[in-house]
This record gives C-alpha cells, structure tokens and sequence, in this order.
C-alpha cells in the first residue's frame, strides 16, 4: 500500500512538472498577451519534433537541443505576436473582448497551419528515440532516468522563469502589463515590446517541454492538441493567469492522472475533463486565481 | 412610386427563392450518386453553420459544442436506427440534442467570453472519452454499425431539414427575439436591464441550434455505416462551421451558405488528394478572414453595394429623383 502510494506520487511529480511548463507558457500568453492560444501545443510538437531531427540526423544530445529549438521556437513566438496578433489588435479597434475571441479564432488557425505543414514536412508516423533509457535505482523505488532527467529540467526552468519575473526589470515591466496594459505603458513600458517578449515566453516554454517530453515519450505531428487541452486544464486549475497557480495545477493534474491511472486507466481523460468542467461552474477563476 | 418599388422588390426575391428549391428538389434525378452525396455534404455543413449562427451569430458566444450535438444525433441514429423508422429516430435525435443543451445552457451560459468556448469544447472531449470508455469496458465493443438508407432518402432528408432550419432562422432574425439576441451580443448587461429574458433567450436559441445539429447528425451518420466515439465527436466538425460562418459572414442569412458551400466544395477537391494541403488552406483562410473580412464575404458584397450605390455614374437618375423629393418635403 505505501509502495504503491509512493510509486503514484512519484509518477505524478513526473508528469507535474511538464505539465507546469506546458501551462505556465499557456497562462503567460493568455495572462499577459490575452491571446488564448489553442496552437499553445503545436509549439511542444515543434519543439519536440526539432530535437527528434537533431538527434537523429546530426546527432545532438536532446539536452543541447534545449538552447538550439529554445530560441528558435522563442523567435517565432516573438515575430508571431509582432504580425499576426498586432494586426488582430489593431483590426479589433482596441477591444479586449473582441481581440481575445478574434485572437483565439486565429490560434485555432494556425493550430492548423502548423499541424499540417509538420506532417508536410515529417510525415504523420509516431516516431521516437532512445536517449537516458535506462532505470535509475533510488532506495527501492525505480525511475526512467530520462523522465528524472526532464522533471529536474522543468523544475529548473520554471523556477528560473519565476525568479525572472520577480527579480529582473523586464519582470517587473511584464507583472505591470499583466495587472493592467494601458497603465503600464502610460508608465513608460514598451508596451508592445512586452507583450510580443510575453507570447515568445509562452512558445518558448511550449518549446522547451517538447524537447523534454520527446525525450521519454513517442512524438507525432497530432500530439500538440492533447498538450493544449491539459495546459488548458491546469490553466483553469490554477486561475488563469496566474503563474504560480499554473505551477501548482500542473502538479495537482499530475497527481490526479497518476491516481485514476493506477485505478482505471481509461478513465484518466474523462477524469481531467470531469474535473475541470466541474472547476469551470464552480470556480472559474480557479485556486489562485484573482 | 415608392411604394410600386417595394413591391417589387418584395416579390423579387422570394421568387428567386421557390426557383432555386424547386431546382434543388428536383436535382437528384438527373445526378450521379456521388454527386447527390457531394451535395448532402454541402447541405450538412451549411446546416450546420446556419444552426451555429443562430446562436453565436448574434450573441457573440463562440459555441465550439456543434460536435457534441452532432455526435449525439449520430449515436441516436446508431443505437435507434433498427428500432424506430427513419423520421422518429431523427426526431429523437434532434430531442436529444435539445436535452443536452438545455442542461448545458443552464449550468454554463452564465460563463462569460472564454471560459464558455473552452466548456464547450471540453464537452466534447467528455463526450467522446466517456462514451470511448464506456462501449469498450461495459459493452466490450468499440463502435458501431449505422442502419443504411438510400441516397435519395438521404438528400430529401436533409433538404427537409435545410428548408425548415432557413424558415427557423428567418424567422427568428426578423422577430423580437432575434433583436433582443442581438442586445445581448451587444451589452448582455444593458439587454437585461431593458427587460429582456437574458438566461432564457440564451438557453432557447443555444437548444434550437442544437436540434438541427442533432437531426443533421442522425442523417448523416446513415451515410457512414460505421461510426466510433472519435468519429462521432470529431472537433472538426466544431471548429469547420465557425470558419465557414466568419469567412462567408454572418450579417446576412445567405453568407454561412456561401462560406459552408465554398470549403465544403474546396474539401471535396483536395481531401482526397491533398488532405494536409486542404488542412493548411484552412487554417490560413481562418486567419485572413479574421484579419481582412471582418464581415465576411457578406460584407464584402455589402459594401461592394453601397459603393455603387453612392457611385455617380450608376443610378444618376435615381439619385436626382431623390434630390427632387427631398426638396419638395423642405
């Protein structure tokens, strides 16, 4: 019984922590940028579909991919909110209400551009690699190493992330567009500067879990939606826009995936979705939401 | 001579109208079969994106719940279709579809903007895995055999179901109903202090659009022989009337018929083909749409109108007359 305990504890800090990077871009973009954006998980597909090329073509170590598909995937971001999403916010005349629907509707667009164009350009097989795959032996409880590895990874960066924001300048000029824009730039933030860095932030994050998850789990050019839907899930979880909230619902729907899974592993999608409908009518602001 | 204007404008266009149905009705006998099921395929989206338009037309909800509704009237027909005959099961399907979004208006549409379109599409997903689970652990099979039906059955069926849905949603826009809809898309606040229903109206329009997605759903799925959860609850079939409904515009009834008819006819040409090609022409569409047309193509043929309207080289006469009453009434 404690083994068994203890074995679903860990496989919920396991998945936790990805899901907290997945959901921390999400709520970033949405929380800052409000651009709700449902292609969120094409950017973890592109990310992980990257360091698959990499390792398999060049040989590249999926933990050096991190600074080689980062940045790229954190660029297209960043040029993405520049076009597409100032062009919605011009277009919508200024009109929070009217850019999120618009901006939403448009992130469902290029869900599909980028899908598409990925299997254009992989193909729609599953494909996966070996990397770290091997079990590492910690006092009688044993783990993937390379899901050990991606946990730590996760954890890192979202700390680094959080420390970012509340230590740093730019930090501090994102937490301002986040409680309000228009004040913020009335005081001397490059408002536009922000929210693009914000949406390069999210992909980024998105990226960099992609890179992670390929790494112990088989990748296809359909997986991003699936992604979407649980950064959603934790998103409503934590409140959405909250960091920390994200930080703390992605842990919370790790643990829930790992108890049904141990219990009925059919049901684990039909829990999360149960769960967060349940949250939307009850709390839609979620547990750290403002 | 005003008034002989009117009338005749009045009586163009209704006539236009009973042409073009008789022309459709009498369609089938002089077409292939695949042809009369492109043409079902044609009716299914457009039903499908009027249905939606009703409600997220002028409410300014975006329901991406239309799959659920869908894929409740292709699992009626399924696990009715050897049971009742052909217009009970439809009919049963689109009560169904009422049923559920009944409930799921009443517990949902007090959620504003976002939060709504993300229930709904949850729903969806509920739906299918729930459904997914329950035919494989408790049933121990995974989907299910359609009964079939002719084609020809199939087309009237769903050119009934088009006729009645125009009719409906005519109807609707023109009532007092449709106006206080159209409040509430614009302030929902100031539409329920004015003392419209707010709640009710929302839920009512939210149960129409589901019941002609339920019945277009029973029909359709006759058509496929076999259905699974997946293929029922598909969120395509969510997402394809709020793309065919903003590119076609929703300012006039004819614009979702006009934006479900070209990407219906552009699916059948590259799917087959192309399919990805097909996928990325739609996403793309989607994001030009937003960007360019923001009232669609309607909107686009509306100012096209206005502006040869106002142009002076047309209508020269026209406008003097004008000018010519304007100064008798001074």
């Amino acid at each position: 019984m404690i083994v068994e305990s203890i074995n679903i504890l860990i496989s919920a800090m396991l998945m936790g922590g990805i899901y907290a990077l997945i959901a921390v871009g999400l709520s970033l973009q949405y929380g800052v940028a409000r651009v709700f954006n449902i292609s969120h998980g094409e950017f973890i597909m592109l990310g992980a579909f990257i360091t698959w090329s990499l390792y398999t073509i060049f040989n590249i170590n999926p933990l050096l991919s991190l600074v080689i598909s980062g940045p790229l995937i954190f660029l297209a971001g960043f040029v993405l909110h520049k076009t597409l999403y100032r062009s919605i916010y011009v277009s919508s005349g200024g009109s929070t209400a009217v850019f999120e629907g618009n901006s939403m509707l448009a992130s469902f667009g290029l869900l599909f551009i980028i899908q598409n164009l990925a299997i254009m350009l992989w193909g729609a097989d599953i494909k996966g690699y070996s990397f770290l795959a091997y079990t590492l032996d910690l006092g009688g409880f044993v783990f993937p190493a390379n899901r050990i590895v991606a946990l730590f990874f996760a954890i890192a960066i979202s700390v680094a992330f959080y420390l970012f924001l509340g230590r740093t300048r730019l930090g501090k000029a994102i937490r301002a567009a986040a409680q309000d824009a228009a004040a913020a730039e009335l005081m001397g933030v490059n408002i536009k500067q922000v929210l693009a860095l914000c949406f390069g932030f999210g992909t980024l994050m998105a990226g960099l879990a992609g890179v992670l998850l390929s790494m112990s789990f088989p990748i296809n050019p359909l997986m991003g939606l699936d992604y979407t839907l649980i950064a959603i899930i934790v998103v409503v979880l934590g409140g959405l826009g909250s960091i920390p909230g994200s930080f703390v619902g992605g842990f919370i729907l790790g643990l829930i995936g790992s108890i049904v899974s141990a219990i009925e592993p059919g049901l684990v999608m039909v829990a999360f979705y149960l769960i967060f409908m349940i949250l939307l009518l009850v709390k839609p602001a979620g547990i750290l939401g403002r | 001579m005003n008034r002989v204007q009117l009338k005749n404008k009045n009586l163009y266009l209704p006539v236009l109208i009973l042409i073009l149905l008789v022309l459709l009705a009498v369609l089938p006998a002089y077409l292939s079969v695949y042809h009369i099921l492109l043409l079902c395929h044609i009716f299914m989206y457009i039903i499908l994106t009027v249905s939606w338009v009703i409600f997220s037309g002028p409410t300014g909800y975006i329901s991406l719940a239309s799959a659920a509704f869908f894929g409740v009237g292709v699992y009626t027909a399924a696990m009715l279709g050897y049971a009742l005959s052909l217009p009970l099961v439809i009919l049963s399907a689109g009560l169904i579809s009422v049923l559920l979004a009944l409930l799921v208006g009443a517990i949902t549409l007090r959620l504003k903007g976002i939060y709504f379109t993300i229930f709904t599409f949850g729903l969806v997903q509920l739906l299918a895995h729930s459904l997914l689970w329950w035919e494989i652990n408790i049933l121990g099979i995974r989907g299910r055999f359609v009964v079939v039906v002719d084609h020809y059955t199939i087309y009237y069926t769903v050119f009934t179901i088009f006729v009645v849905l125009m009719l409906t949603a005519y109807l609707i826009r023109r009532s007092r109903y449709g106006l206080a809809l159209r409040s509430i898309g614009e302030y929902e606040e100031a539409a329920a202090h004015m003392g419209v229903n707010v709640t009710m109206l929302k839920i009512v329009a939210f149960a129409v659009s589901a019941f002609f997605m339920g019945t277009i759903g029973a029909i359709m799925a006759t058509n496929w022989t076999y259905v699974d959860p997946f293929i029922a609850f598909n969120p395509t079939i969510s997402f394809m009337p709020v793309l065919m409904a903003i590119f076609g515009g929703m300012g006039q009834l004819y614009g979702p018929i006009i934006g479900a008819t070209v990407f219906t006819y552009l699916e059948e040409i590259l799917i087959t083909r192309l399919p990805h090609l097909y996928m990325l022409i739609f996403g793309a569409a989607m994001i030009a749409a937003i960007l360019y047309l923001p009232g669609g193509l309607v909107g686009l043929i509306e100012k096209w109108r206005e502006k040869a309207r106002s142009s002076p080289c047309f209508f020269k006469k026209k406008q003097k007359r004008g000018a010519e009453k304007r100064d008798v009434n001074a």
